[in-house]
């Protein structure tokens, strides 16, 4: 069906935002292959004419009034955070230095 | 082992504490001083609260005794204890899905089932293991260390719920919360001896679960007996707003009160069975496939139907499932980034290199492998290919159960795994082969149908499980089904067998499950 190039696995690994060493990349390079393999099969089911299924039950647009309820304290939603400031999250700078 | 309180069913303990003759507070450190024993040689547990567990088992006694004398009606399951999967929210808790990139989480708040167990009286004991993000099917991928199967330490409990089935069968606990995403309750289950389900999608409210793969993770009961699991799923099915996928539908509270043994067995009598022939698949085991024979030999001895059926593409659910569960596992575990929660490593000074630190090092390899396929099957120029296509296929998968229902079949029997329980370390090598374990269980999740596991005799000293599926929203039937085949069989041999390693659990130097996968893992990994 489709090949993974060692290329191709680093590029999805950057996407996923997922750090490899080495050794992870080339692993991976050849279990994923295996993996797409399995895959091949799907490519002889006809399905031109089928619609895709997303979800199973009947449920659709669930809707609630829009009202203002307690949320959680702040300090429980900050209390996991590795590096906190006052009611802030710290996080790394997100835009360059310049 | 008589006087045994571990050894009872639910149901029993539940009438022994309304009786008076038992306390809850008796109950939960029976189960506790057993898990706290015998956990060195099993690894099912990820946590156990004594402390608070005892406060919940107080808080019961109080219940009861004040409720005793009245004429209202207690829940089913006050002063029982419980065992949650390590990735069910309990408020202040730990929570790590078997993750290191949750080692350090505290839930803030309950998932929806905890609240209506605590409601319930039920008495949480602790976290079971699982495999990491509930990837897997032998517990062997917990970055805590995998867990060994009652029956035979050498082996695998199945998973990813392992640890909660392994409680169960090894009397730590009578009854266990499980999820199943493609197996996950019935595979172990089936492995460990015992009774799981896996309810219809939308049955039971994910609100405080850890995500998966959301359009089939559905969470369920594991227990010892078919009446005890189906009043735990009648103890935390139902609606709930914030889950938008849980579904108004009633839940029937005949689940709480299936037919004594006469009565379930006659009530076999006429049910239409379909027997699905693409379920017994290559590689099956011949003593798997002997018991379920011997199981659909019973089933019509008691008046049912069994018919030969087709589910035509079968096949495809494989390749199907391992496109959509990683898939959508690949969007929900974007959030593990280090910034709100869990640790964060990289040194600060660019969030880029952060995020890629932070999730190499706190993901396992097996997770790493289904967010990498997941990436890759929704990237630019692959999703037509790989995504859509296989949500068309699943379309086919799900069209295929639907023809059956229309044409009047109360439920479809098939096995539950083509295997007994597998060697610690006998899968790791080859990820298909890990991922072959869930053939007959993956298409029920495709399609959004209840599906139980029940045990149905041994091959090889290990346990075999039949596996029954329903239309959507049939529990009560399933179980109903269920409570017939037990019935039929309440006199068997193997119904008074206990885990054949249980004794080797009281051993103190009995090897943790590491130690013996340990010479097994250095040629997988």
């Amino acid at each position: 069906m489709v090949t993974l190039s060692r290329t191709d696995v680093e590029h999805v690994a950057h996407l996923a935002r997922l750090g490899l060493a080495d050794e992870e990349l080339s692993r991976l390079e050849g279990e994923l292959n295996h993996i797409l393999d399995q895959y091949a099969v799907l490519s002889s089911v006809p399905t031109d004419h089928i619609a895709p299924t997303a979800q199973t039950i009947e449920l659709e647009n669930i809707l609630r009034e829009d009202v203002v309820r307690p949320s959680l304290p702040s300090e429980a939603v900050l209390g996991n955070a590795a590096e906190t400031e006052g009611d802030f999250i710290v996080v790394p700078a997100i835009l360059s230095g310049d | 082992m008589t006087s045994d309180v571990t050894r009872l069913p639910a149901h029993e303990m539940a009438a022994r504490l309304r009786a008076g003759d038992l306390s809850s507070r008796e109950l939960a450190v029976a189960h506790l001083d057993l898990a706290e024993r015998q956990d060195r040689g099993l690894n099912a547990w990820l946590t156990i609260d004594r402390e608070r567990a005892l406060a919940e088992a107080d808080a019961a006694d109080v219940r009861l005794a004040a409720r005793r004398t009245m004429e209202d009606e207690l829940p089913a399951l006050l002063g029982v204890p419980v065992a949650l999967k390590d990735l069910v929210s309990v408020k202040g808790g730990q929570c790590t899905a078997g993750s290191h990139i949750l080692e350090g989480y505290r839930a803030p708040y309950d998932a929806y089932i905890t609240e209506r167990l605590r409601d319930a009286g039920a008495v949480i004991l602790g976290k079971t293991n699982m495999d990491e993000f509930a990837m897997g099917s032998s517990t062997e991928h917990s970055a805590f260390g995998p867990t060994a199967n009652p029956w035979d330490l050498e082996r695998v409990p199945g998973g990813s719920s392992g640890g909660s089935a392994a409680v169960v069968a090894a009397f730590h606990a009578p009854l266990a919360i499980g999820t199943d995403t493609g197996g996950s309750i019935r595979q172990p289950a089936a492995l460990t001896g015992i009774v799981g389900l896996k309810p219809t999608y939308g049955r039971v409210s994910r609100y405080g679960i850890v995500a998966f793969a959301s359009s089939l993770d559905q969470i369920g009961p594991f227990a010892r007996n078919v009446r005890d699991a189906a009043a735990l799923l009648h103890a935390i099915a139902g609606r709930d707003e914030r889950d938008s996928t849980s579904s108004p539908v009633p839940v029937p509270d005949v689940l709480l009160h299936l037919p004594d043994d006469d009565d379930a067995a006659n009530g076999l009598r006429g049910k239409r069975l379909g027997l699905p022939r693409e379920y017994f698949v290559a590689g099956m085991e011949p003593g798997v496939e002997a018991r379920i024979r011997e199981a659909v030999t019973a089933l019509e001895g008691a008046g049912a139907i069994v018919e030969d059926v087709s589910l035509p593409h079968t096949e495809y659910g494989l390749a199907t499932y391992y496109i959509v569960a990683p898939a959508e596992a690949s969007a929900n575990l974007a959030r593990y980034d280090g910034i709100r929660f869990g640790p964060r490593r990289g040194a600060g000074q660019d969030v880029l290199a952060d995020y890629l630190a932070t999730r190499g090092a706190g993901f396992g390899p097996e997770v790493k492998r289904r967010i990498m396929l997941g990436t890759y099957a929704l990237s630019a120029g692959y999703y037509d290919a790989f995504y859509l296509k296989a949500q068309k296929v699943r379309t086919l998968i799900k069209a295929d159960f639907d023809a059956l229902w229309a044409q009047g079949f109360d439920a479809l029997v098939a096995p539950t795994s083509p295997t007994v329980a597998f060697r610690l370390g006998a899968r790791l090598a080859d990820p298909v082969s890990m991922y072959l374990s869930d053939a007959c269980t993956l298409p029920v999740n495709m399609a959004g149908l209840p599906g139980i596991s029940i045990p149905a005799g041994l091959s090889e000293g290990l346990p075999v499980g039949l596996q029954l599926i329903g239309a959507p929203w049939s529990e009560a039937g399933l179980f109903g089904l269920a409570r017939g085949y037990e019935a039929i069989t309440a006199d068997a041999d193997w119904r008074t067998l206990e885990p054949a390693d249980l004794p080797a659990l009281d051993v103190p130097s009995t090897p943790t499950p590491a130690d013996r996968l340990a010479p097994h893992a250095a040629v997988a990994r």
